[in-house]
């Protein structure tokens, strides 16, 4: 699965893209959300308020509940501030 | 019509690129969004633009789509900057072009609105305490929450 990381989240994690690979009970962008913040503190620190975590599946935005596949691009970040 | 681009753009030509040879456009409303100097109490030195190529375009095409579904419009033109701006510098600009003024004003409002909620755009501010990204405002989810 490709991830990728954009503005605060990227700078916490240390890198703005990686390749995973999706462990087999991990369906949905809330389940791969819970992973990722197990992964080490930089994901701890990112994941930490669940209501400031927005994520794009192949460049859509999506809810937690929405299912993930091992060949989806999935971007996670914080609310957009553009404009 | 949209650009994401690191350069620089020049409303007033966009604009006439925009209207010419058209006769039946009766009105053009412009919004232009520039890098201020301050951010709440804060000093701002520069602001970087990151954006998700790719989705940011494609965001934008949808909003640009929404804005034609809801007002007979004749033509419009969205082009958002990426890098590092200093204050002064034009971030974000939209042009929307119609029969009627009516249509061509609402129609940038919703543009603007719904670009700054939906377009995967994020700012990192400099301040004389160092780079800080800039939170998403309440207020412009109601923004965009007014023309639903």
């Amino acid at each position: 699965m490709k991830l990728l990381y954009f503005a605060l989240f990227r700078a916490r994690i240390g890198r703005g893209e990686e390749d995973l690979a999706l462990p087999a009970e991990v369906g949905t962008v809330g389940a791969l959300v819970d992973w990722l913040a197990e992964r080490g503190p930089g994901y701890r620190a990112a994941f930490a308020d669940r209501r400031l975590v927005r994520v794009a599946v192949n460049q859509d935005y999506v809810g937690l509940d929405h299912p993930v596949a091992a060949n989806d691009e999935v971007a996670l970040f914080p609310p957009v501030t553009g404009g | 019509m949209i650009r994401v681009q690191r350069e620089d753009f020049d409303p007033g030509a966009e604009m006439s690129a925009l209207t010419r040879g058209r006769h039946d456009v009766g009105g053009v409303a412009c919004f232009v969004g520039l890098v201020r100097d301050m951010a709440d109490d804060k000093p701002i030195r520069s602001m970087t633009l990151e954006h998700y190529p790719g989705m940011t375009e494609k965001k934008l095409a949808e909003i640009e789509a929404e804005a034609h579904r809801r007002w007979p419009l004749q033509g419009s033109l969205v082009i958002h900057r990426y890098g590092r701006l200093e204050p002064g510098d034009r971030i974000v600009l939209v042009i929307t072009a119609a029969a009627h003024r009516q249509a061509a004003l609402e129609s940038c409002q919703f543009l603007i609105d719904w670009l700054k909620t939906d377009a995967p755009f994020w700012k990192l501010e400099e301040t004389p305490e160092g780079g800080e990204w800039v939170s998403a405002r309440d207020s412009d989810e109601s923004a965009k929450k007014r023309w639903r």
